[in-house]
């Protein structure tokens, strides 16, 4: 049977989701046996929620003060380490794992297969290439390990519902100290995180100012969602630019997004790919953004909101 | 410091809309535009702003594809790169390879800063960068839009999914840039006529005795999937009938 190790992601007290949608993603190869990794400081309850993960057979944990705050210099060696006994080695392509992945690929002497969208057999791949227009299969040779990191996008995360066996690991790799973490800024408030809320409320250019977003909040407020803009809402200063949404901001599937006043340029497009159901609301009725929306309605936000707003 | 690598890839202009070949093996580049890879671009201007600010001496770019890619390192001497290497390859060169490359170039010109792009717009592999710091043993700050030199530290501002992470790391060190470092500069024509005399240096790739093991293959390209037509609603009731229709209100 092969074994695939799954890194988890998390903040220190709480296991990111990507880390489920990781797992899910690993169960689609057959016949394999999948454990996660845990590496932090003071563990326990992380570790406790990777358990939960239906499908998880083992837990490793790594409790030690160096892996305090996630650098890729640090964790890069004891991944490597840990993977000696796996012949697949995953974490989310998340941007913890898109900093991390290839160094543990580096340390094994490997290439990496970045973002895997689907899994077609066991050493072949689907993954998007060209900001998501074109679809590349790649397959590993028999006998490299296989280090890869999953689109969380394309995958729902594992259900919980299971019980696996906690165990701490030992690692004997020397650990680089040039590397230090300082701080986190982070502009996150009440409000979900893009990437694991069901609804995403999303204003472009059309909403005209930072004040005027405040009708956006308060709409995603109500319907308990997470707040996106395009780049272009984020260029013009309306937003910090943590919560911009494409190819180069964050690439989110929610069940449901609404965007406003945004006309859909390709690279904001290629954000909400996998988002379930598109709403589009845009005073232009030939903005793009309507030839991939699922429902779409051609008017002013500045009435539409407030009345949505209203009738929710 | 003395010398920062800049290291260039020559992909699809980020404007060509991306058409897949019929039979499969790749996308249509024949005839099309092709550039310096934005973020690449941005990791060379931020070195220019650097070498300008006084704390550097020198800015090297280097690239590694086949003879063509002279066009784009031309570009990076206009922009004000001093010299350029050119490590010519007619094949496709995996993000593990070019790292293995690039290293030994990085040792050459003992470079105390090697700045790249986040990625790649072609393959959008996100590696070579992490992979070049660890091969080398130095540190990495991937992702950033802000770097401050300190003497033998640098001071760089990551644009992670939770927000922004500062990091310090020594120096040498790796860095690779993502959208919002800053503005790259526009080319103008003296600097392209200047650019021509510019020391451009080719090394055939046989020369770094690195051979191609990524153990990944290519089987295919195919078009992404489209979604399904949608409907047009005429106001806001039919919008929230539509949406309870589909329990998503």
């Amino acid at each position: 049977m092969s074994k695939v190790l799954v890194v988890a992601e998390h903040d220190g007290s709480q296991l990111n989701s990507s880390t489920a949608k990781t797992v899910n993603c690993a169960s689609g190869i057959d016949g394999t046996e999948i454990d996660v990794a845990v590496l932090g400081n003071g563990v326990d309850a992380v570790a406790q929620e990777a358990a939960a993960i239906s499908g998880v057979a083992k837990v490793l944990t790594v409790d030690r003060a160096e892996n305090a705050n996630p650098l890729s210099a640090v964790l890069g060696p004891q991944i490597a380490e840990l993977a000696a006994d796996y012949d697949y080695i995953f974490g989310p392509s998340t941007t913890f794992g898109k900093d991390l992945m290839p160094v543990v690929a580096a340390l094994l002497d490997v290439g990496q297969v970045s973002d895997i969208m689907e899994v077609v057999g066991p050493r072949e791949f689907k993954r998007p290439v060209y900001a998501g227009n074109a679809i590349l299969t790649v397959e590993v040779d028999a006998g490299a390990k296989v280090v890869a990191t999953v689109r969380t996008a394309s995958y729902k995360a594992a259900p919980d519902g299971g019980s696996a066996a906690v165990e701490a690991a030992s690692i004997a790799a020397a650990l680089p100290s040039h590397s230090r973490y300082v701080e986190l800024q982070s502009e996150a408030g009440e409000r979900p995180d893009l990437q694991t809320a069901k609804t995403v409320i999303s204003g472009g250019r059309g909403v005209g100012s930072k004040e005027n977003f405040d009708i956006v909040y308060a709409l995603a407020d109500k319907l308990g969602a997470g707040v996106g803009a395009s780049r272009a809402a984020v260029d013009a200063g309306y937003v910090s630019n943590d919560m911009q949404v494409g190819q180069t901001g964050k690439i989110i599937a929610p069940d449901l997004y609404i965007a406003f006043g945004i006309s859909g340029a390709i690279q904001h497009l290629t954000g909400i790919k996998d988002v379930g159901t598109i709403v589009a609301i845009n005073k232009d009725p030939e903005a793009p953004i309507f030839e991939i929306a699922d429902i779409g309605l051609v008017g002013d936000l500045f009435e539409i909101i407030p009345e949505l707003q209203e009738k929710l | 410091m003395k010398t920062i690598l800049v290291a260039l890839k020559r992909v699809v202009d980020y404007n060509v809309r991306i058409r897949v070949k019929p039979d499969g093996s790749g996308v249509v580049t024949d005839g099309v535009k092709m550039s310096i890879n934005p973020f690449d671009e941005i990791a060379l201007e931020e070195a220019l702003r650097i070498k300008e600010r006084g704390e550097a001496e020198e800015v090297v770019v280097v690239s590694i594809g086949p003879a063509d890619v002279q066009q784009q390192l031309r570009t990076g001497l206009a922009m004000g790169a001093d010299r350029a290497i050119l490590i010519e390859s007619d094949e496709e060169v995996s993000p593990l390879r070019a790292a293995k490359i690039l290293l030994k170039q990085v040792e050459k010109e003992q470079a105390e800063l090697v700045l790249l792009g986040k990625q790649a717009i072609d393959d959008d592999c996100n590696q070579t960068g992490q992979m070049l710091a660890t091969l080398w043993g130095r540190p990495q700050a991937t992702f950033a839009s802000e770097l401050e030199l300190n003497g033998n530290t640098a001071k760089v501002t990551r644009e992670v999914d939770a927000g922004l992470e500062v990091i310090e790391v020594d120096l040498p060190a790796v860095v690779t840039s993502d959208l919002r470092l800053n503005e790259p500069r526009f080319v103008k024509l003296p600097d392209i006529m200047k650019a021509k005399k510019k020391p451009l240096e080719t090394i055939a790739i046989a020369d770094f005795g690195v051979e191609s093991a990524s153990h990944i293959s290519a089987k295919g390209w195919a078009d992404p999937a489209g979604r399904a037509k949608g409907i047009m609603v005429e106001d806001v009731d039919g919008l929230i009938a539509a949406l309870k229709e589909k329990e998503l209100v």
